[in-house]
């Protein structure tokens, strides 16, 4: 990794996000549900990450955990030099300028009693002691950069399409001139012909603003046109971790193959010449994870191994990493010392502790 | 139009507006299809261009008011649905016609076993007794690939997950042998690689079963691996019309072109820019006098503003049966592959 890449802006090491069952008479603590179980990741500055994989697979959770909108159960997230996930919450405050987020649905996380001028101006009463004209004229300035008429500036969420008000979250994650920013499923709630508009704006953004994004989505078309990496999660562990082009033209891990495979083209003579890779059955739940590999239940070429150990996410090609005992050389048990050494190596990037 | 023995289902002028406080929205303009007997006729539009209105109005299941079916004709083998008696027309309901709807979540009731949801139909439609109800509902649920029916029969919707609860829809939906089926976007609620297992199971039962169906969605991808036909719906109205691989290889009106053109493909070069239809989606609420498309379209010219065009044949079969689009504008022959 000593090319010419630039450095990496985020790095998630080992992150996990447990979310604890209480049950009985007592309420007493019986188990977690381990919606987020061990994701490391770095994304480069500038560039941006995929993160695709199924509902409930805990991609979302992945991005609220590193904001430390839920607080992280362990691991590191270390977001342009400071580990968020151990901030003070002054210090934390601090931070929240530099990471948003556009969440996905823009119907549900916008405030219906304000106006598109409150919205987007409410960061700045938060984080800056600006005058009324000065934040005024930053919502006018951000409007333009979104593509929203001056005009509408103290219309009411309601009045605007779903298209428009997706720019009223963006508009309003840009307030403070973050670095990074989480895209929640930003276009699963939009209608196709407007979901075009909205990549759009937002690969332009970044190339303007340079901007570091997490893409999180199910929609693997969409993730392929903008991520130059890509992350497949499944059950709360990464599966693959690839360069886009490698994914899609080769996917390595059998998730990531049946995944991509289930993907239906537009275009029938593809269609019908395509085979599909259909799983069998459903997700198991997160509070009763399978032992070994998480897919072994589903994997159509499960072996011995995946039923009790655990495969550990290792690059097996360069700049591809994947956790299957199918890429570890034969007679490896798994969580050796050797491949978590590697594994750390790897993700940090010569970040010294 | 097909003489009415060759199809099952012949849709002529549906017309449905809806009344409401801040005036009328023409929701279903002029809408004509048919159906063959064992065919599926894809339906693709976005949210609001009228696709699911156009169904629900064919078995009257829109509450009125407000909403109200103007005009047309809806002929299921030959019998009017729109002019039927409402005892009639439950006969036909779920056992001539059946339903598949988009969210598995809350279309089954909660509150009784899925045995009782699947019989349903059974007791009420084809007069079966309860057991004999019970043994065929075992054997619809086997159909659509549910494990140990004999005792899921017995659980609650909420013990199921999304993908099943789907296949336990389309049992019920398929209880009475139907002619037709209709499903409105029965796999948009649900993950990729369980879409992939239901679009597998509709496949397979086309096979076993023969019915016709009708499948409404959003998505091309899904289209293009099920569909027969395909009828693409803007502003509450037909504007293409086409075989499946004609729709795909040769669009002809500017919405379908540019929709395809909007999806970034998982195969193939990577796209360095999306295409963007501009604008939004038109609000109806007035009959359509000119071309629902015009603010967004990039061959819009003079006579898109004086009419609405009417549906043309594109090759030498009638409007209606071959290709067909609502365009004023023609698209130069093919020898550019599908780039406006």
């Amino acid at each position: 990794m000593l090319d010419a890449q630039p450095a990496p802006l985020v790095q998630v090491q080992d992150l996990k996000m447990h979310f604890p069952i209480y049950s009985g008479l007592f309420r007493r603590h019986t188990g977690d549900v381990k919606a987020v179980d061990g994701v490391s990741f770095d994304i480069l500055a500038g560039q941006t990450l995929g993160l695709v994989g199924e509902s409930g697979c805990g991609k979302s959770t992945v991005g609220r955990a590193m904001l430390r909108l839920y607080e992280p159960t362990a691991g590191r997230v270390v977001i342009d030099g400071d580990d968020v996930a151990t901030l003070s919450p002054e210090a934390l405050r601090k931070k929240r300028p530099t990471m948003q987020m556009v969440f996905q649905d823009p119907q549900a996380s916008l405030n219906p009693r304000m106006t598109l001028a409150d919205i987007v101006s409410e960061p700045l009463d938060e984080h800056t002691n600006w005058t009324r004209d000065q934040k005024l004229e930053r919502v006018y300035d951000l409007m333009d950069q979104v593509g929203l008429n001056r005009r509408f500036v103290n219309r009411f969420p309601h009045e605007f399409s779903g298209g428009q008000r997706q720019r009223i979250g963006i508009a309003r994650a840009l307030a403070l001139k973050p670095r990074f920013i989480v895209c929640d499923e930003p276009i699963a709630a939009l209608d196709v012909s407007i979901q075009a508009q909205v990549v759009n704006l937002l690969e332009d953004l970044q190339e303007k603003l340079g901007l570091t994004y997490l893409f999180i989505s199910h929609d693997l078309s969409m993730v392929r046109h903008l991520a130059q990496r890509v992350a497949v999660m499944y059950l709360g562990r990464i599966a693959e971790l690839s360069p886009s082009k490698d994914l899609y033209a080769r996917p390595l891990h059998p998730y990531a193959e049946a995944l991509l495979s289930a993907v239906n083209e537009p275009d029938p003579v593809l269609a019908a010449q395509r085979k599909r890779i259909i799983l069998k059955g459903d997700v198991p739940s997160p509070a009763n994870p399978p032992r070994g590999c998480n897919f072994c239940t589903r994997c159509p070429r499960v072996m011995d191994i995946c039923q009790t150990v655990k495969p550990d996410l290792v690059e097996v090609e360069p700049g591809r990493l994947v956790a299957c005992h199918l890429y570890t050389a034969a007679g490896s048990t798994g969580t050796s010392e050797a491949s978590e050494h590697k594994k750390h190596e790897r993700i940090q990037q010569g970040e010294t502790r | 139009m097909a003489e009415p023995a060759a199809s099952v289902l012949d849709v002529r002028d549906l017309k449905t507006v809806f009344r409401t406080r801040g005036g009328e929205v023409h929701a279903v303009n002029d809408v004509s299809f048919h159906l063959k007997p064992g065919e599926l006729l894809g339906v693709v539009g976005e949210s609001g261009s009228g696709k699911s209105v156009t169904m629900m109005s064919l078995l009257r299941l829109l509450p009125s008011p407000p909403a109200d079916i103007r005009g047309g004709k809806a002929l299921l083998n030959g019998r009017d649905l729109l002019t039927m008696t409402d005892d009639e027309l439950r006969s036909v309901r779920g056992a001539k016609v059946g339903f598949v709807f988009q969210d598995p979540m809350t279309s089954l009731n909660p509150v009784f076993t899925l045995g009782d949801q699947i019989m349903e139909p059974l007791i009420k439609h084809m007069r079966l007794s309860r057991r004999q109800a019970e043994a065929r509902a075992i054997e619809l649920l086997e159909l659509v690939g549910i494990p140990g029916a004999s005792q899921r029969l017995h659980q609650y919707p909420h013990q199921f997950s999304g993908g099943m609860r789907q296949r336990v829809m389309i049992a019920i939906a398929l209880a009475c042998d139907p002619d037709v089926l209709i499903a409105d976007e029965p796999t948009t609620a649900l993950d990729v690689t369980i879409q992939a297992q239901i679009l597998e199971l509709v496949k397979e039962l086309r096979r076993k079963l023969g019915m016709a169906i009708i499948w409404i969605t959003h998505d091309l991808g899904v289209i293009a691996g099920i569909a027969d036909r395909v009828m693409v719906m803007y502003g509450g109205q037909v504007v293409e019309h086409a075989p499946v691989h004609e729709l795909f290889a040769n669009p002809q009106h500017p919405y379908t072109r540019a929709l395809l053109q909007t999806i970034p493909r998982i195969t193939g070069p990577r796209t360095t820019r999306l295409k963007v239809i501009e604008g939004q989606p038109p609000i109806l609420t007035g009959p359509l006098t000119a071309c629902p498309f015009r603010a967004r379209c990039e061959h819009r010219f003079d006579a898109c503003d004086a009419m609405n065009p009417p549906r043309r044949a594109i090759d030498a079969a009638p409007t209606g049966q071959g290709h067909d689009v609502a365009c004023h504008w023609h698209a130069p022959a093919k020898a550019e592959p599908a780039d406006a």
